[in-house]
C-alpha cells in the first residue's frame, strides 16, 4: 500500500479517526478563517465536520494549471464543488463527493470526508478534504 | 468647478484580430478618438491607459507621437479602463489639465483565464485541487441566487439570447450571429447552471475616450456628452467573491452596491432617470444579479422583466445594447470603456440598427471583476 499524506500541511487533522478542517479564530473579533491564518491574533481551531450545502456547481471541463490531476481531457471526470455552511463558524469551499450532482440540493446535510486525489512524484498518495451527504440525513 | 465632457470616442473591433497586438489595437482606438474630436495627438495634455495582459499603455507614444505628454499606466484588473476614466475625470476636475485621453486595450489567449494562487494571496493546494476557477464562482453565485429569488434557467437563456441579438446589430461585436434560447439552454454545460453560450470569453479589443473641460467642449464636437458620475469600490466584508476558500456566514453587499450608490449621489439623479444601462455580464447570471445590485430592480423582479422583454433595446429598460461581454468577449483592460463607448454612441443617437428609441438622455455603466471590485458611470447629453 502506498503511503498517504495531506496535500498541504495545516489543512486538516491527519492521521485521525475523526478528521477536522483546521481553521483559525480571530481572538479580538471572534471571526473564523479557513485556511487558518498565521498571526498572533489568531488561535487555531478545529472546524465542525458537519454542515449544510449553501450552493454548488459542477466543474465540467478539465481545469488548466495549476490543477495537478494528470488526465487527458476526454478522460476527465467532472466533479461537484460547493460551499458548506458550518453552523456558527464559516462557510468552506469544497469538493462534493458520494452523490450524483443531479441529486444535490441547497440545504442538504453534509459531512467531512478525506479522499485520495493524485499521486506525487515520490508515489505518495495526496489526500484532499471533501464533503459528502451525511449518513444520518 | 467645471463639468467634464466626453468629446471623442474610438474603438478597435472586439473579438480576435490575428497579427495585430493589443497595443496596436489601442493605438487604432486612440487615433479614431482623436479623429472623432477633430484634434491631433499633440493637443492631448495627459493620458491614462492600461491593459491586463497586453503591455504598458504608455509605450503607445512611440506610435502616436513623442510629444512629452504625461502618460500614466493604470493597472486595476477588470476595473483598469474604469480607473483610467476616473483618473482622467479627476485630473480635469482638479484643474491640472484641460483635455486628455483614457484608453484601455487587451489581448488574451483563448480559454478560461489562468489563475495563480500565490499571486492572489492563496495557498497552492487551492489551485492544485481544482477549486480556483472563475467559472465555478459564477455558477455558484447564480445557483444560490436562483434558489433564493426564484430565477429560472429560462431567464438565464433570455439574457444570452438578447446579447447575441444585440451583438448581431453591432459591427464592432465579436459574436454577430443570433443564437436561439433553445440552443443556449441545450449548449454544453460549463458550470451548472451555466451553459457555454451563457459565458463570455477572454478576447481582444480597445477603446479610447477624449475628455475635456465642459466649457470648452463645443470647440471639438456639436454633441458633447457629460460624465456626471463615476465611482469605484473594492469589496466590503461579507461579499461573495471569486477565489474564496471560505466565506462569512453573515452575507453582506457586493462592491457593486457601494459603487452604484456613490455614482448616483455624485450625479445627483435617481434610478428612474436612467434610460439605458451597460451592466457587467461575464455570464448571464451576472447581468441578472447586477440589475438588482445596481438598484434597478428588486431581487427576483428580473424574471418577469426578462420574460416581458423589458431589457431589450426596445424595452422599458434596455441593458447591454451592444451585446455586452457575452457578444463582445472580455478584453479585461478595454471592457469597462467599451460600455462607456456604447453609451456615448447611444446618447449621440448614432447606434444605427441597435439605437435605443426616443432619444435617450442618460446612460449608466457598471463593470465588475476580481478580486471584488466595481466601477460605475453616469453619462448625460
Amino acid at each position: 500500500m502506498s503511503t498517504q499524506k495531506p496535500i498541504a500541511d495545516n489543512l486538516f487533522t491527519w492521521p485521525s479517526d475523526s478528521p477536522k478542517l483546521i481553521g483559525s479564530k480571530d481572538t479580538e473579533t471572534g471571526r473564523y478563517f479557513f485556511p487558518a491564518k498565521n498571526s498572533n491574533q489568531h488561535e487555531k481551531v478545529e472546524l465542525s465536520n458537519k454542515g449544510k450545502l449553501w450552493t454548488w456547481t459542477v466543474q465540467r471541463f478539465l481545469p488548466k494549471t495549476p490543477y495537478i490531476e494528470q488526465v487527458a481531457p476526454e478522460d476527465f471526470k467532472p466533479y461537484a464543488v460547493g460551499y458548506i455552511e458550518l453552523p456558527g463558524e464559516i462557510m468552506v469551499e469544497s469538493r462534493l463527493v458520494g452523490i450524483d450532482p443531479k441529486e444535490l440540493e441547497i440545504g442538504m446535510e453534509m459531512e467531512l470526508t478525506i479522499e485520495p486525489f493524485v499521486k506525487n512524484e515520490e508515489g505518495e498518495e495526496l489526500l484532499i478534504f471533501a464533503f459528502k451527504p451525511s449518513v444520518n440525513s | 468647478m467645471t463639468d467634464v465632457a466626453i468629446v471623442g470616442i474610438g474603438i478597435h473591433p472586439f473579438g480576435r484580430t490575428d497579427g495585430v497586438s493589443g497595443l496596436q489595437q489601442g493605438v487604432h482606438a486612440a487615433k479614431e478618438a482623436l479623429s472623432d474630436a477633430e484634434i491631433e495627438w499633440k493637443d492631448i495634455e495627459f493620458a491614462y491607459g492600461g491593459s491586463s495582459a497586453a503591455g504598458s499603455a504608455d509605450t503607445m507614444v512611440s506610435e502616436l507621437g513623442l510629444t512629452g505628454v504625461p502618460f500614466m499606466n493604470v493597472s486595476n484588473g477588470c476595473a483598469t479602463g474604469g480607473s483610467a476614466l476616473l483618473s482622467a475625470y479627476t485630473t480635469i476636475k482638479s484643474g491640472q489639465f484641460d483635455i486628455g485621453m483614457a484608453v484601455g486595450f487587451d489581448k488574451h489567449p483563448r480559454g478560461a483565464f489562468n489563475a495563480d494562487p500565490e499571486a492572489a494571496g492563496l495557498q497552492k493546494w487551492y489551485g492544485e485541487t481544482g477549486l480556483m476557477l472563475t467559472t465555478q464562482f459564477f455558477g455558484m453565485k447564480i445557483q444560490r441566487y436562483m434558489h433564493d429569488y426564484g430565477i429560472t434557467s429560462d431567464a438565464l437563456a433570455l439574457v444570452a439570447e438578447k446579447a447575441f441579438n444585440n451583438g448581431s446589430l453591432n459591427p464592432n461585436a465579436w459574436r454577430r450571429d443570433p443564437v436561439s434560447k433553445e440552443d443556449i439552454l441545450n449548449g454544453m454545460m460549463v458550470s451548472d447552471p451555466l451553459t457555454k453560450f451563457m459565458f463570455c470569453s477572454p478576447a481582444e479589443g480597445a477603446v479610447a475616450l477624449i475628455l475635456c473641460r465642459a466649457d470648452i467642449a463645443s470647440k471639438f464636437t456639436t454633441k458633447p456628452l457629460y460624465l456626471k458620475g463615476a465611482a469605484f469600490r473594492s469589496r466590503p466584508l461579507g461579499s461573495f467573491e471569486v477565489f474564496s476558500p471560505s466565506l462569512e456566514i453573515e452575507r453582506g453587499p457586493s462592491p457593486t452596491v457601494g459603487a452604484a450608490k456613490a455614482t448616483f449621489e455624485m450625479a445627483g439623479i435617481g434610478h428612474e432617470d436612467i434610460d439605458l444601462a451597460q451592466l457587467q455580464d461575464t455570464e448571464s447570471g451576472a447581468e441578472i444579479m447586477h440589475m438588482a445590485e445596481n438598484g434597478f430592480c428588486k431581487d427576483g423582479d428580473q424574471e418577469k422583466m426578462l420574460q416581458d422583454g423589458d431589457t431589450n433595446i426596445d424595452g422599458k429598460f434596455p441593458v447591454n445594447t451592444d451585446g455586452g461581454c457575452i457578444a463582445n468577449g472580455e478584453p479585461v483592460g478595454a471592457s469597462g470603456l467599451r460600455q462607456v463607448y456604447e453609451n456615448c454612441v447611444q446618447l449621440r443617437g448614432a447606434a444605427g440598427k441597435r439605437q435605443v428609441p426616443n432619444n435617450p438622455k442618460t446612460a449608466y455603466t457598471h463593470v465588475y471583476g476580481a478580486p471584488g471590485i466595481s466601477a460605475c458611470t453616469i453619462i448625460t447629453n
